[in-house]
């Protein structure tokens, strides 16, 4: 993502709120930049030195050579950024009543039934009986069993492929640490940046090449309306890996069953490994595949990761999952479960045991049914801002099987689109771009909040842009 | 907490859940399997074939199988066992409660961690040395935190080890691919730097002796041995790391179980921001280790070489590869802090060190050399000239006791056995018991 790209707009006017400067400007002796650290929540934290600190160019440097893959990625990662203009945007209108549609996070209480678990968890760790120590990293045994009960039953998974996590995004990184720095990846374009972000600091990309914002070695799958959002493989080079999110984020296109059909031969083809990022699948409309799992044959090419966080409202709780088939094999024939249990084992210790008594009120009936409300009320969500697009001539996207709304704005920067909406709405999206240079010339709009607030953002919508 | 018995799930299944094995296994294609072109990560192909935990956890079972009517008393694992106090479970009942109000409700925190969580740290354990909140991130633990510092510090890095220590730091180093390849005889890996820590050198490495490395590693109060390095030690550490350009990645999860008055934090040491980020962890002093919940110092002050903050990149990893620690497991942290809170936790770190007592009077008794028990919930016992596998099965099978063999801590650990403080009382007094029986 390329942050000079903005690194001058004038709507920034705080001094505090200073991007990091591109890696380049390390190699000078000089210390005069300030680093802001974004964080997601109201606080800025500027905790690193500025010029008005002591930090002259005699301060004591360590002879440790700065990890090269760090150096190679561009800036902060997406959505602190995003939260980074937030604030700053709040600062500045300290009266306004800034409506935050843009990093996916979600508003609405945790069912009753499930909370209630996770109290009642709480309490017994004060008690002789109720106490637990340490978990099994892979999570705990009734949870993989609910996990694989409630969400692949009969697609060849067994509980002890699945291993229950503090959240998808956590898994990512495992997954690549896991794979090495050796392995090639494709990922779609545009896409999550975690997987593009994980990749380089594994350390399986090259450098970053400006001019056409992609990172060298790394595999770009356009999807775009006129391809149907799904790749065109034939002009898909091999890779070792393939991300692929579906119901995607951003765009929030659900492949087909003849898609992913056609993904798992491409994979078993090449003899690559899908890494299917299915954390939406709960808000699918249409009759997609909610597993790639549902494909025959893909426990020999895939892993599935998913995550309680949009359906239980898991955000802050943490709690996810990924399944490791055993038919998964590497080129040696070694399963690749194993090696993923000893990363889980050896680089993790478990999600929190509370998290996880939650986990199971989740994926009991009652939970079940109580997430199925809450997801049912921020798909309403959804399509009240796919409406408001719509009847507003814009080309919009997605909205029907994800919570995310991809609208379409031609010829035009998607970091500007998202400054003036900022600006003159008083609404946070997340730019296009900052998803891949595919995502150029789009806004996210995601449909987490409060309907009143949904309602309020759709209405300043319609004010800007009739 | 690196678990060298795989967690609390029936013995039984982990011996038979083939993911946790990592016996040696013959391949044999079948005509039907598909191997993908994906070559396997090098790395992990360095992992030692066969460890420790589904060694241990094997002959628990054999053992069990034979005398199915044993006792079997656990002081292997490092598992706290007493309850958390109420004021802290209460708490964080009532954030999860909370969670289905509106005012209640928190989706995604920072994944630096609660503000006022971090404040707090800083507050109760670094006060006097000047750690800023921004400087603590909250994380799941330390053991994580180990990967990703490990994964901010990339491959090329050397490092350096106490021999004996907690696995995780090997383990990740090779994962990571620092560590080259393992020799087999002696037990190292060619690239990691073994400090040998025992009792003729008061557990703390001839520095003089070690050759210098990007990273250092070093645990006060030590697991295993459980000894606390002194001020002087810790001075001659930083003053090392400082004449070699050094990060010491100082793990002080056990600082709470401190008697006397060694340092608890690298950062009592003048200069030590400039050359150490610490790493801690509420699982052994607040029960914590279900719950998950630690964190990780990272001076402003600490630099690479070309003069880049270490506190940026380990922001921009945690920010990419993590998203926080559980809001709950923080709202507990926030209640362990609180006056009463830390009271409560004080209270149940001093049975722990009243239980190390208890064992160490007993071995004193024995006159067995036992080092440890006074500022760290381990015991390391040394039975000189003796295989710590046979030492163990000794034990196990004569006194129905489970400890760790010295050598699952590396080569220096050999001829030691660390025996946890962690139990009930009971437990702990039996087994006191039994060892006199065993050994007088």
């Amino acid at each position: 993502m390329p942050l000079h790209q903005y690194h001058f707009n004038a709507s920034i006017s705080s001094s505090s709120s200073t991007f990091i400067a591109p890696p380049s400007a390390f190699t000078s002796s000089s210390r005069s930049q300030n680093f802001s650290l974004p964080l997601r929540n109201s606080e800025i934290c500027r905790c690193v030195a500025t010029p008005q600190e002591a930090k002259t160019p005699t301060a004591y440097k360590t002879s440790v050579s700065r990890n090269a893959n760090m150096g190679k990625l561009q800036a902060g990662y997406l959505f602190p950024e995003v939260a980074r203009r937030r604030n700053a945007h709040k600062e500045k209108y300290p009266d306004a009543q800034v409506i935050s549609l843009g990093i996916g996070d979600t508003t609405e209480p945790i069912p009753d039934v499930i909370t209630s678990s996770m109290s009642k968890k709480c309490q017994a760790l004060s008690t002789l009986e109720g106490y637990s120590g340490y978990g099994a990293e892979q999570g705990e045994k009734s949870l993989r069993a609910a996990i694989r009960s409630t969400f692949y039953t009969d697609l060849g998974i067994n509980d002890d492929d699945i291993f229950v996590s503090d959240g998808a995004k956590c898994d990512i990184s495992r997954l690549q640490v896991v794979f090495g720095s050796d392995v090639t990846m494709a990922v779609q374009d545009p896409s999550y940046p975690a997987y593009v972000d994980s990749s380089v600091i594994m350390g399986q990309t090259g450098q970053f090449q400006k001019d056409v914002e992609k990172y060298a070695n790394i595999e770009y799958m356009n999807c775009t309306p006129e391809n149907g959002f799904f790749p065109d493989l034939s002009k898909s080079t091999r890779t070792d890996i393939i991300f692929f999110c579906s119901p995607n984020n951003p765009t929030g296109a659900a492949a087909t069953r003849e898609q992913l059909t056609r993904l798992v031969q491409f994979a078993k083809d090449n003899g690559s490994i899908i890494v299917y990022d299915s954390a939406y699948a709960m808000y699918m409309s249409d009759d997609n595949p909610r597993s790639i799992f549902e494909i025959p044959g893909a426990t020999e090419v895939a892993i599935e990761t998913s995550s309680f966080s949009k359906y239980a409202g898991f955000t802050g709780v943490r709690l996810g999952w990924t399944v490791v088939p055993k038919e998964l094999l590497f080129s040696d024939g070694f399963p690749v479960a194993r090696d993923f249990n000893r990363v889980v084992c050896t680089c993790f210790n478990g999600a929190s045991n509370v998290a996880q008594a939650g986990g199971l009120a989740c994926l009991s009936p009652d939970g079940l049914k109580a997430m199925r409300e809450v997801i049912g009320f921020y798909k309403e969500n959804t399509e009240i801002i796919v409406d408001t697009f719509n009847s507003l001539g814009f080309k919009v996207y997605g909205g029907r099987n994800a919570p995310y709304v991809w609208v379409h704005f031609p010829g035009r920067s998607s970091w500007d689109v998202f400054a003036e909406i900022l600006e003159k709405t008083h609404v946070v999206t997340t730019p296009g771009s900052g998803f891949g240079p595919g995502g150029e010339g789009f806004v996210r709009v995601s449909a987490f909040g409060h309907r009143a607030n949904v309602l309020e953002a759709c209405k300043r919508f319609r004010q800007l842009y009739k | 907490m690196y678990k060298l018995l795989i967690c609390n799930s029936t013995l039984s299944d982990k011996l038979f859940d083939p993911g946790c094995l990592h016996t040696s296994f013959g391949i044999r294609k079948e005509k039907k399997d598909h191997y993908t072109n994906v070559p396997r990560n090098a790395n992990l192909e360095k992992l030692p074939k066969g460890y420790l935990f589904p060694e241990i956890s094997l002959r628990q079972h054999q053992h069990l199988e034979q005398h199915p009517d044993a006792s079997l008393i656990s002081l292997g694992i490092g598992d706290t066992t007493e309850p958390v106090p109420d004021i802290v479970t209460s708490r964080m009942a009532d954030f999860a409660s909370g969670l289905s109000t509106l005012e209640g409700y928190r989706g995604y925190g920072a994944e630096q961690g609660n503000k006022e969580l971090r404040k707090a740290i800083a507050e109760t354990f670094y006060k006097d040395v000047n750690v800023k909140d921004s400087e603590v991130f909250v994380s799941d633990g330390a053991q994580c935190d180990i990967a990703r510092l490990q994964l901010l510090l990339g491959s090329r890095v050397t490092a350096a080890v106490q021999d004996p220590s907690f696995p995780g730091y090997i383990d990740t180093s090779v994962i990571i691919g620092q560590a080259g390849d393992l020799d087999h005889e002696t037990g190292r890996y060619h690239r990691l730097e073994y400090m040998k820590c025992g009792p003729e050198n008061k557990f703390f490495p001839d520095l003089r002796r070690t050759s210098s490395t990007d990273v250092i590693f070093f645990c006060s109060p030590n697991n295993p041995t459980g000894h606390a390095a002194t001020r002087q030690q810790l001075e001659q550490l930083v003053k090392f790391a400082k004449d070699n350009g050094s990060i010491i990645v100082f793990d002080s999860a056990y600082a709470t179980y401190i008697s006397d008055d060694s340092p608890r934090s690298i950062f009592e040491i003048p200069g030590a921001k400039e050359v150490a980020v610490e790493i801690s962890s509420f699982s052994k002093f607040a029960g914590f280790t279900g719950v998950r919940l630690g964190w990780t110092v990272v001076p402003s002050e600490l630099c690479f070489s070309n003069g880049f903050p270490v506190i940026h990149d380990f922001n921009r990893v945690v920010c990419t590869c993590f998203n926080g620690a559980s809001n709950i497991a923080q709202a507990g942290g926030l209640a362990c802090l609180s006056s009463e809170g830390f009271e409560g936790v004080r209270t149940r770190v001093n049975y722990y060190k009243e239980n190390a007592e208890i064992l160490l009077d007993a071995l004193a008794s024995l006159n067995i050399k036992a080092y440890g028990g006074q500022n760290a919930p381990y015991v390391w016992v040394h039975f000189p000239g003796m295989n710590s596998w046979e030492v163990f099965d000794m034990i196990l099978e004569k006194a129905n006791i489970i400890t760790v063999p010295g050598c699952g801590f590396g080569p220096g650990g050999e001829e030691f056995l660390r025996i946890s403080a962690f139990g009930h009382r009971e437990s702990i007094l039996e087994a006191a018991r039994r060892l006199k029986a065993l050994f007088s």
